[in-house]
């Protein structure tokens, strides 16, 4: 059960693939912040990464940090080793931070079920959208994009117009 | 025989059924699909099963490249003739192993 919209986003200190460690406070000074579950193996994944990037650049600053964690059991599923992380970071040039949250502890708090799935928190920490990236994989058929709508009418000082979606994509890959 | 293997944990069956249906009604074969559920490593491993969903026309794996992958209870990745990553087959794909 994902957590539910107002409640406070959860502390990490996770690797990152730049060899660092990231921890929550190392994002106060962004307004926003928008946690994605994420991995290396999964379609649906790999469908949206183009527009999550695209969407990162767009809002490249700091008001918004996007930053994508991968939770997976890696045993059953290398494909999402940390190594592997690095490898599509170096083969991408992610514009946002790529974390490994090995002990699926911060997966676990925010009740994440899904690969994309995105946790949209304002500047208090308060989680004020949830779900997916947009409604449709296939980028040539998106009619609303929830995340990019969310983002913007936080930064105008105004609720985001949808505020929770099912995010659509594969399961997290719990040890 | 046509065999539709899924995975429940991966949510592109019912898309790739569907599809699956469309291009046969389009090809004017009405064949069965025989749905297989996976639900272990041990079958997935057992079924030379790359993910979800993998279909295979007598025995033979639509998408040659990708049913050496890994026996994995995982979504299938599939690439369109753009390039395009998908987690279902193309109709291209399936066109081609009906015909």
């Amino acid at each position: 059960m994902s957590i539910e919209l107002g409640t406070e986003a959860p502390p990490f200190e996770l690797l990152g693939v730049d060899g660092a460690e990231h921890s929550l406070d190392d994002y106060r000074d962004a307004k926003l912040l928008a946690l994605v579950q994420y991995c290396n193996h999964c379609p649906y994944v790999l469908a949206w990464e183009d527009r999550l990037m695209a969407l990162t650049r767009d809002h490249a600053g700091r008001y918004l940090r996007i930053v994508a964690v991968n939770s997976n059991d890696v045993t059953r599923y290398p494909e999402d080793s940390f190594e592997r992380m690095q490898e599509r970071d170096r083969e991408l040039d992610f514009p946002f931070d790529y974390l490994f949250d090995e002990s699926q502890a911060l997966a676990h708090a925010l009740g994440a079920e899904r690969t994309p799935e995105v946790f949209l928190f304002d500047d208090a920490r308060r989680l004020r959208y949830h779900g997916a990236i947009d409604d449709s994989r296939d980028g040539e058929t998106v009619t609303r994009s929830y995340l990019r709508e969310a983002i913007e009418a936080l930064l105008a000082g105004a609720e985001p117009p949808i505020t929770e979606t099912e995010a659509v994509g594969c399961t997290v890959k719990w040890r | 025989m046509i065999e539709l293997l899924y995975w429940e944990g991966c949510p592109s069956h019912p898309e790739a059924k569907a599809l699956l249906e469309q291009v046969l009604a389009e090809l004017g074969r009405d064949d069965e699909i025989v749905m297989v559920e996976v639900t272990s490593d041990e079958e997935a491993e057992h079924l030379h099963f790359p993910g979800s969903p993998t279909i295979r026309v007598d025995g033979r794996d639509i998408d040659a490249e990708g049913a050496n992958g890994r026996p994995s209870l995982t979504c299938r990745i599939y690439y369109r003739p753009d390039g395009r990553v998908s987690p279902v087959p193309s109709r291209e794909q399936l066109e081609a192993a009906l015909r």
